[in-house]
């Protein structure tokens, strides 16, 4: 690899881990489509700070930008108060309507700057390592990683010093507010660290690729575990993981990287969804079949148990009577009846099933549940 | 006024103006029930997720024909909407985060396909990029014919399964008891709704076309309770915005889709303020006439439980001072003047107020009416 290389795939990863922390709260605040909402009117921040400041490089614009993402909220939810539409209609509402205003804005801007809706939009990481930071003639890497890892820096120190308020007012808001803490300042803080966030990381990768990055990561590790601090972990993890790997992509591909990059997000969470130890559908799909297996078995125990030293014992410990009395297609009926013998459970005596005694044990435990 | 005069002549702006319209039209219908099912964030997931569909229809069949395109982003925008509901269905991942997730997957992946494009030869390429944001002055006869087919179908399904999108957007339990199969017919409706996307991807583009499907529809149903009315009144606004927003981005250059989408967003603001049943214009002036109304049954109540106090001569004038402490000065004052004016109080000329003959009969009959007990006699 290049060191070219090696700079995207470090900005990349930071930009991954940086997105998943805020990431994993609104997953769990079911606020995930505030992250395209903010992504999308950072925009218009970055463009009205830039025609106050008429530099493209001023940390300004991530103020203008960080307050317009705030303004995004307070404008949703000033709407949805109203009791005129409802939320969702006002996200639908708010954030088109100042991303128009911003986009308008870029284009009767046309050719003076280097600022352009698309690039917005899409990003471009692969420029990344060229604009490096070098303060004093010494080449310290590129400008995103620095940038970049602040805003790391300040989601981590934003979470772990206010950890037990988030988490808190994430699950149980009625308590929160009753013990004093205030949802609304909680509220107000994450949708501040989003927006810094996504303003961070949107020049770098591109707005799209900052949605994905804050809800797919955590929605995968969402599956993976019920701990929250387990499930920060997981979503940098799973976060900087599809990242490396839609570098990795893109290369192979040659393709657009943040396109890659939400590409993988993608593929890792399908990959999560389908194989998670507990809640994977594979893993859900091979328990009800196993649980099929026991179900038939236990009503055979107890069917012969039933039937027992009565009368009619002969005729009902038949094989082939419990494809009539279950109503199980033959096949199915051998097989339950090879298992419960495979597990000492029943005997085959001439032409007849009869219960083993620890048979017996297993049909009195089962008719008892 | 050049703008309008040119509609009639120059053929590119007819054609742009008939395309908007189109646009409009479809998107307002359909897009009401999406802002009545709540599911204005899911018009906005099967947009950005159209651009896949659009990219790849063209990486294979090499043709820019709107109809395949929008073949391509209708597909790509059901499969988002299938991957949603597949998601949210199977797992324990909630709504907002299986939208935004596949929204921005799917969009990543379109990038990925434009990536394919852009390597290809310049021929034809040209054009696609414009789905992002779309572009209006692109628009040709061909693809305005394409528009109208395409949502006269939608429009068409709309009619035709009026009863049941009706009851399954209000009562879908009560659907699901008349014998209706809810689960096809939602899937129905949500696929119209596929359709109001696609006819829009060129003029607005995949990033703004979700406006087109909620501004309409919210805008409308601040007008009326009704639902004919409402779905009607969004395809007009929805038409408005398209042509208003359209011939406005011709003449000032502006890109087609953000120009649109504001003229609908002032369209809603307006709705939000002026409507006359819901407006909050009207229902702050509502709450306004009311605390005055209260004021001035509050002052002549007082007034004449002190006319009580003085038994035989109820129209003794009363000292003011308790009741500015108790209201406030400005709010006695106001309601005095009023009930002066009209008849019902009177200052004496030592400066002390009474309740007129008639103001007592009114305090009467609204103590009365508010039932309560001690202040009538």
């Amino acid at each position: 690899m290049t060191s070219a290389q090696i700079d995207v795939l470090l900005v990349a990863v930071v930009v991954a881990a940086a997105c998943a922390i805020p990431g994993t709260f609104l997953v769990l605040r079911r606020m995930a489509m505030m992250s395209d909402a903010i992504s999308h009117t950072v925009l218009l921040g970055i463009v009205l700070a830039f025609f106050v400041v008429a530099d493209l490089g001023s940390p300004i614009l991530i103020v203008g930008a960080a307050l317009v993402g705030l303004l995004t909220v307070v404008l949703v939810e000033a709407t949805s108060r109203t009791g005129l539409v409802r939320e969702d209609t006002a996200i639908g509402l708010v954030f088109p309507a100042l991303f128009s205003i911003a986009v308008i804005l870029i284009s009767s801007l046309a050719g003076d700057v280097h600022l352009d809706s698309d690039a917005v939009l899409l990003g471009e990481i692969a420029f990344a390592p060229f604009n490096r930071f070098a303060p004093f003639g010494v080449d310290l890497g590129p400008v995103a990683i620095w940038v970049m890892g602040a805003i790391l820096l300040i989601n981590l120190a934003c979470t772990a010093l206010f950890f037990k308020e988030l988490k808190l007012a994430t699950f149980d808001p009625a308590l929160a507010a009753a013990l004093g803490f205030s949802p609304a300042l909680v509220h107000y803080g994450l949708m501040a660290l989003v927006s810094i966030t996504a303003v961070g990381a949107f020049d770098a990768v591109g707005s799209i690729l900052v949605v994905a990055l804050m809800v797919g990561p955590p929605a995968a590790a969402y599956l993976l575990t019920d701990r929250l601090p387990r499930m920060l972990g997981l979503s940098v993890l799973i976060g900087a993981t599809s990242a490396a790997g839609g570098y990795w992509l893109a290369r192979l591909l040659d393709a657009n990287i943040a396109g890659a990059m939400a590409t993988a997000v993608g593929i890792a969470f399908t990959l999560v969804l389908l194989l998670a130890p507990r809640r994977g559908l594979v893993a859900a799909a091979r328990r009800r079949r196993r649980q099929r297996w026991t179900f038939a078995r236990q009503m055979l125990l107890i069917h012969l148990a039933t039937h027992e030293g009565t009368p009619t014992e002969s005729d009902e410990s038949h094989p082939d009577h419990m494809q009539r009395h279950m109503r199980w297609p033959a096949d199915f009926s051998a097989r339950v009846i090879q298992t419960a013998t495979d597990r000492g459970l029943v005997v085959l005596e001439a032409e007849h099933l009869r219960l083993t005694p620890h048979g017996r044990e297993a049909a009195k435990e089962a008719a008892v549940r | 006024m050049d703008v309008l005069g040119g509609l009639f002549v120059d053929h590119t702006l007819r054609t742009v103006a008939l395309g908007s319209a189109t646009l409009g039209i479809v998107s307002g219908a359909l897009g009401a029930f999406a802002v009545l099912r709540r599911q204005a964030l899911l018009g906005d997931a099967m947009s950005h997720a159209a651009l896949p569909g659009v990219a790849l229809a063209f990486l294979l069949t090499g043709s820019r024909a709107p109809l395949v395109l929008m073949l391509g982003a209708a597909i790509a925008g059901w499969l988002a909407a299938a991957a949603i509901v597949g998601v949210v269905r199977t797992s324990r991942v909630k709504v907002d985060s299986a939208m935004a997730l596949t929204l921005s997957v799917f969009f990543g992946a379109g990038l990925v396909v434009l990536t394919f494009i852009q390597r290809q030869p310049a021929a034809g390429k040209a054009g696609l990029d414009k789905f992002l944001f779309g572009q209006a002055a692109a628009m040709l006869e061909s693809d305005v014919i394409t528009m109208v087919a395409v949502g006269a179908v939608g429009l068409f399904g709309l009619l035709a399964l009026w009863k049941e999108f009706k009851l399954l957007s209000f009562d879908p339990d009560f659907a699901a008891t008349l014998g209706i199969p809810t689960r096809r017919v939602d899937i129905l409706l949500t696929s119209l709704l596929v359709i109001a996307i696609v006819v829009g991807l060129k003029t607005v583009g995949v990033v703004l076309m979700s406006a087109m499907v909620v501004a309409p529809g919210a805008a409308a149903r601040q007008w009326t309770n009704r639902l004919g009315v409402m779905v009607t009144l969004s395809a007009c606004f929805g038409a408005a915005a398209g042509v208003l927003g359209a011939l406005l981005s011709t003449t000032a250059e502006t890109s087609t889709g953000p120009t649109i989408v504001l003229v609908a967003t002032g369209l809603v603001v307006v709705s939000l303020l002026f409507a006359p049943a819901r407006g909050l214009v009207w229902a702050r002036i509502r709450a306004w006439r009311s605390r005055r109304m209260l004021a001035l049954e509050a002052v002549i109540a007082d007034l004449a439980s002190l006319a009580a106090q003085h038994g035989s001569n109820a129209t003794h004038p009363h000292d003011i001072g308790a009741l500015n402490a108790v209201r406030g000065r400005a709010v006695v004052e106001r309601a005095l003047t009023e009930l002066a004016a009209d008849g019902l109080a009177r200052q004496h000329d030592t400066g002390g107020w009474s309740l007129t003959p008639r103001g007592l009969a009114e305090a009467d009959r609204l103590a009365r009416s508010r039932r309560a007990p001690g202040v009538a006699r």
